[in-house]
């Protein structure tokens, strides 16, 4: 009898965290389901490669935001990422000193600040000097957000990479930026790019602070030195516009978005398993 | 090349590991050090390719003359030093994504040889004089971590020996290998004799009486006592030294 009240509880315990696991993973197909049922009959040609119409119009696309897009996560990327890299070697390399032990906290501290914070920092360190909204103050901005969490991961890909293999490379009678130049970033290298794709797809979501740098743009811009659309700022003026033709295409903005989000980290899981390097 | 070591000291921060050692290294001899876990033997043949120096804390003194030359003056520039007194590890750490060839030649290619004849032929003859080449001259391309634990090491070996250090240190290199692969690397280490000085650190007192022509005793960071390895094993002069080999303690 008590085996079998034993066996009954270890069974009820079991499916009950089985559940919460569920439960935990519930969102992201709800969400992912949702996007699709009410974004995906609205792709087509026409979405991919128009620009909006003025609102009550039927049709136009987003050809002009994913290109917005595409420019800035672009430049934000050109600047932070060899300045995540270098700060992350730093904090693995020398990360025993004071100065680290600060800049470490420092770099923690700045992946925490809410992201319209950074909007705001942005707005009046670009936008109110310059005088105007411009693609430039928003990819500053998704580049400071990016920066500290490539900083961070690529410290721990650095990490990762065994004290005894910079060991040998000292004791081969190389200079230890050479050891590190040569031996350990390329070791590390599939973990770096991990790190970067992942921020890459997590500033290509991000809203909050391309409203008071990019701000949006009905067209495409001219040059980074205008207003610029972005996808998840287009997505949020479509869906509060009240018109019923623009809502239909925030949500297939929004599936895109999902889209790039998944295969991003779909990539990354298959380039991390992979044994071919 | 000899080596000797005149008053040499050692600390961690404020804790001392090594006391006052004086010893010397004959050329184109094997000396081994031998001594319980935590004696300082390791820090010591750290101390030798200015390697202790890189762990944050870590300080010595003392002085180590390479020829006349005192490579424990810190106006040497220790990336030299290391190019004179190469290093071999407890475990193999083959450069992970470097082929076999790439990992032979990275020292001599990372400090500006370009020209690929040389590297091949240095290459060639690295492996041969670390008995390695028969095995993998087919295979030059294939990843260094391919290789079987036994010829990891040897290829760490190889790695060492392509830019011609006079002095080769040895960290417990059989530790974490088969009986069959160390008796292969103990037979290297006969032949390497020939043309290098050896300084070996191990834990097996049968590997010291086979290889080493010299065997320190090294105790609580204290040099208790040198010799040849036969008068050492045969006739110590010190207690601490029959216990320890009697295996009495460590």
């Amino acid at each position: 009898m008590s085996l079998n009240w034993r066996s009954f509880k270890s069974l009820f315990m079991m499916n009950l965290v089985r559940l919460f696991a569920l439960l935990g993973a519930l969102p992201f197909f709800l969400i992912t389901f949702y996007v699709f049922q009410k974004g995906f009959s609205s792709l087509n040609v026409e979405f991919f490669t128009k620009v909006p119409k003025p609102p009550g119009e039927m049709g136009g696309g987003i050809a002009n935001a994913l290109w917005g897009t595409c420019q800035m996560v672009s430049i934000a990327s050109l600047m932070a990422v060899p300045w995540g890299i270098v700060a992350g070697i730093y904090l693995s390399e020398f990360g025993r000193s004071k100065t680290a032990f600060f800049l470490r906290m420092a770099v923690d501290l700045l992946t925490s600040v809410p992201s319209i914070v950074v909007g705001i920092f942005v707005y009046s360190l670009l936008v109110v000097t310059l005088g105007h909204f411009s693609g430039w103050a928003g990819a500053v901005a998704l580049a400071v957000i990016m920066l500290p969490f490539i900083a961070r991961s690529s410290e721990e890909m650095f990490r990762l990479v065994p004290s005894t293999v910079r060991e040998a490379g000292l004791a081969l009678g190389l200079p230890r930026w050479k050891v590190m130049y040569f031996i350990v970033f390329p070791t590390a290298f599939k973990g770096v790019l991990t790190s970067v794709m992942l921020a890459v797809a997590r500033v290509t979501g991000e809203t909050a602070p391309l409203l008071f740098t990019a701000l949006g743009n009905q067209y495409f811009n001219e040059s980074l030195r205008e207003p610029t659309a972005s996808l998840p700022v287009q997505v949020y003026n479509f869906a509060s516009s009240g018109f019923e033709d623009l809502q239909r295409q925030a949500w297939a903005g929004a599936l895109v978005l999902v889209l790039f989000v998944l295969t991003v980290n779909l990539a990354t899981r298959l380039l991390l398993t992979s044994r071919t390097a | 090349m000899s080596i000797r070591v005149e008053n040499l000291n050692a600390w961690f921060g404020d804790h001392q590991v090594l006391n006052n050692i004086s010893l010397q290294a004959v050329d184109k001899e094997v000396l081994a050090l031998i001594g319980p876990s935590g004696c300082g033997k390791s820090t010591f043949l750290r101390c030798l390719n200015r390697l202790h120096e890189e762990t944050p804390g870590a300080t010595c003194d003392g002085s180590i003359l390479l020829g006349n030359e005192n490579i424990n003056d810190r106006r040497i520039d220790s990336v030299s030093v290391r190019r004179k007194v190469g290093m071999v590890f407890q475990k193999p750490v083959p450069f992970p994504g470097l082929t076999i060839f790439e990992n032979t030649v990275a020292g001599l290619r990372l400090s500006g040889v370009r020209d690929k004849t040389i590297l091949k032929t240095e290459a060639e003859q690295a492996l041969q004089k670390a008995a390695l080449w028969d095995e993998v001259k087919d295979k030059l391309d294939a990843p260094g971590t391919s290789l079987s634990g036994g010829q990891q090491q040897r290829l760490c070996i190889a790695r060492a020996l392509a830019i011609h250090p006079p002095i080769l240190l040895l960290d417990e290199p059989t530790s974490a290998l088969d009986p069959i692969s160390t008796a292969g690397i103990e037979d290297l280490i006969k032949q390497l004799k020939k043309t290098v000085t050896l300084i070996i650190v191990t834990h097996n007192m049968q590997q010291a009486q086979r290889v080493a022509d010299t065997t320190a005793f090294f105790y609580l960071g204290k040099l208790i006592e040198i010799g040849k390895t036969e008068q050492i094993f045969k006739s110590p002069q010190k207690t601490e030294t029959q216990k320890y080999i009697a295996g009495r303690f460590g």
